[in-house]
């Protein structure tokens, strides 16, 4: 830890005495939203998936069949939104052959989770056969009008393609439907005592398996991010580890809605402006500046999680939990 | 008699054994270190898996396994290949390379051909292709083409093989454009396509307007072709989808011809531990079609360049090169040793960057 803090020290000092003038600030922070989208979209998925007391280990496979399910309806039917549209669509559904196998043949989730990223990752393989090297048709940006005339924050905030504003939105209107709405409040019931909710007289399972779908829907969105803007083709295994990062930010969020965008923005961001000092010619040590994503995540994780109490509050307490009507 | 008989019996029990034998097909395993539809480096192994499918027909059997992480679970996966049966094993990326020699010492009965590493054994082979000569090729084209004199290069891991490339790009391309400056990003990684285009992104609006890439997926040249104005090559495999631009040229590896002589000589039971290394003049490294994209004088003297190191007129690393602390390497007219080449860790003068650790 005291390393840690002293590299961290050690880095930043570096950082103020170089020439950073050849990086644009404005440039890179646009670029950082670029690249936390897909794991901002999943997380915020897979953080309404674990309120409702389920564990969906198979986000990085939903991702994956979203980035080919996407990649395949942009090409063929020539737009980028039907391919968003089909990727929440084909996300959800493979969510939902989780859904069943955990929520109606209770089966366990962790296992079944594992399961799914490498039946995804081995579906999206195949689906996406002939659609290698081919040409993903162009996202266009959607400049929020005046807005984006705004000097210096205009071409940062305003100028992207519309999924940027949209994974934002998703954010807003899960943290209100979560903290604001009856809906919200029934779904944390669903996921801190899935007993007492069910006495209460509420669907568990149904419940449950809305919020899966819609996780699902959400990862692949995510997917579908990588292969028609941020990449953009279609690649095998191309999400990478996604999936897993965004597993993490969950955590790392404490299942709170804004602290996932925080999450996402910090573990994208620090991606980018490591890429970028490189890029730079920084003279700092380029090992240490690919490790700092995982690093910085790992620091404020721990600082975050300082007190265990309230860390151990956020988690839903029926986490993971099998849950059947007659227990 | 007894001692006749029992040397009768062993006899007897060989000639069985050697007929069983023939009938087995020979079991040939491959490990991945990415998917095998990468588009790239995988993708021509797997090629060459095919080439050897298809020339034995049914006198082999190949089994594969892809995206095998380097380190501890290659060891794993290439122990359960041994357990199964299977008679040689290619390990074809760098960081496998020491859990390939700890299997190798567990399976002495298999054998093992491990790719760009420089870690031998009695059943442990390795092999490699000069790739450094098709850089050179590159690096003479970027030199020629780049407008703002920025080169972008995205590199995987700092190993001797990647080191080899920069150097031998840079020194192609500041001998036609003695302005020509290399931005270089470490990855550390071999696959991953987002961050991929993200570091050509990031080299792109730094002023790049040339992007070489030594990791194995066709994102860079998407990132590149996104932006527009860039150009870039196919690595490992021909990336001819982005011709003719992005992609105006690419470096090749044709594993096939290797792995089907290896395959054989383990039929015939004359296979060894071998070190192989070859370039454009075996064909183990082709250089893809230069497209339209390419001024013509351009593309003639690239390929005088490719007919000269394939006939060994030219060497790639031919002095005057001094090393980048300004020390001199090679003196006018020397070539640099294989052994200098296989172990390369520093860059060559001009070169700006340091060599991560």
């Amino acid at each position: 830890m005291g390393n840690d803090l002293r590299f961290l020290h050690h880095q930043l000092e570096h950082i103020c005495l170089m020439d950073l003038s050849a990086i644009n600030p404005l440039i890179l922070l646009a670029s950082l939203m670029v690249a936390s989208t897909p794991i901002l979209l999943a997380a915020i998925g897979e953080l309404v998936v674990e309120k409702s007391g389920v564990l969906n280990l198979g986000v990085e496979g939903m991702m994956i069949v979203g980035a080919v399910t996407g990649f395949i309806a942009a090409v063929n039917l020539d737009s980028p939104t039907l391919g968003f549209v089909a990727a929440a669509l084909g996300g959800a559904l493979l969510s939902l052959l989780f859904g069943f196998l955990t929520q109606v043949l209770l089966s366990n989730q962790v296992a079944t989770g594992l399961a799914l990223t490498l039946f995804g990752l081995g579906i999206a393989a195949l689906m996406g056969q002939n659609y290698v090297g081919i040409r993903a048709p162009a996202t266009s940006d959607v400049p929020l009008g005046p807005l984006a005339d705004v000097p210096i924050l205009g071409p940062v905030l305003f100028q992207h393609d519309a999924m940027i504003y949209i994974s934002i939105g998703i954010v807003a209107a899960v943290w209100y439907v979560l903290t604001r709405t009856r809906v919200g409040l029934i779904l944390r019931a669903v996921g801190e005592s899935h007993d007492a909710a069910h006495a209460l007289g509420y669907k568990v399972v149904r419940i449950r398996l809305l919020a899966i779908a819609f996780g699902g829907a959400c990862a692949g969105l995510g997917g579908a991010y990588l292969s028609l803007v941020r990449v953009p083709q279609w690649t095998e295994g191309m999400t990478a580890g996604a999936g897993w990062i965004a597993l993490a930010i969950v955590v790392f969020a404490s299942w709170k809605p804004w602290r996932a965008l925080l999450g996402a923005y910090l573990f994208g961001g620090i991606t980018v402006l490591q890429l970028n000092l490189q890029a730079a010619g920084l003279k700092i040590p380029v090992e240490y500046l690919s490790m700092s994503p995982y690093l910085i995540t790992i620091l404020v994780l721990v600082i975050m999680s300082r007190d265990r109490t309230r860390a151990a509050l956020n988690a839903p307490a029926a986490l993971g939990k099998p849950f059947h009507a007659s227990s | 008699m007894n001692l006749m008989k029992t040397l009768l019996g062993a006899v007897a029990a060989a000639a069985i054994g050697g007929a069983a034998m023939a009938e087995d097909p020979v079991k040939v395993g491959f490990i991945y270190v990415g998917p095998i539809g990468d588009g790239g480096w995988t993708y021509e192994h797997n090629k060459g898996r095919l080439a050897v499918e298809e020339h034995f027909g049914d006198k082999v059997e190949t089994v594969f396994q892809e995206s095998v992480p380097e380190g501890a679970d290659a060891e794993r996966a290439m122990t359960q290949m041994a357990l199964s049966g299977a008679d040689l094993i290619f390990t074809t990326s760098f960081g496998y390379m020491d859990p390939t020699i700890n299997v190798a010492a567990n399976f002495p009965d298999v054998k093992f051909e491990h790719a760009t590493g420089y870690k031998r054994a009695d059943n442990v082979s390795t092999y490699s292709a000069r790739f450094y000569e098709g850089r050179a090729i590159q690096g003479h084209i970027a030199g020629k083409m780049t407008e703002t004199n920025k080169i972008g290069y995205i590199a995987s891991f700092p190993i001797p093989e990647v080191i080899r490339g920069i150097n031998s790009a840079y020194i192609h391309a500041s001998r036609v454009n003695p302005d020509v400056e290399f931005n270089i990003v470490w990855a550390y990684t071999w696959f991953d396509p987002a961050k991929e285009a993200d570091a050509a992104n990031a080299l792109i609006e730094q002023g790049a307007d040339v992007i070489l890439q030594h990791t194995d997926s066709t994102a860079p040249l998407a990132a590149a072709q996104a932006k527009g104005g860039v150009i870039g090559f196919g690595q490992a495999s021909d990336m001819s989808e982005y011709a003719p631009f992005p992609r105006v040229s690419s470096i090749i590896d044709d594993w096939a011809p290797y792995y089907i002589a290896r395959v054989q000589a383990v039929m015939d039971g004359t296979w060894e531990s071998t070190d192989t290394w070859d370039g454009i003049g075996p064909g183990m490294v082709a250089i893809g079609e230069i497209t339209d994209a390419v001024p013509a004088e351009v593309a003639e003297e690239a390929m005088a360049m490719k007919a000269a190191l394939a006939d060994g007129s030219y060497h790639a690393f031919t002095g005057p090169i001094n090393k980048q602390d300004g020390s001199v390497w090679l003196v006018e007219g020397e070539t640099a040793d294989d052994g200098t080449l296989a172990g390369m860790d520093f860059y060559v003068e001009g070169i700006t960057a340091e060599i991560p650790n």
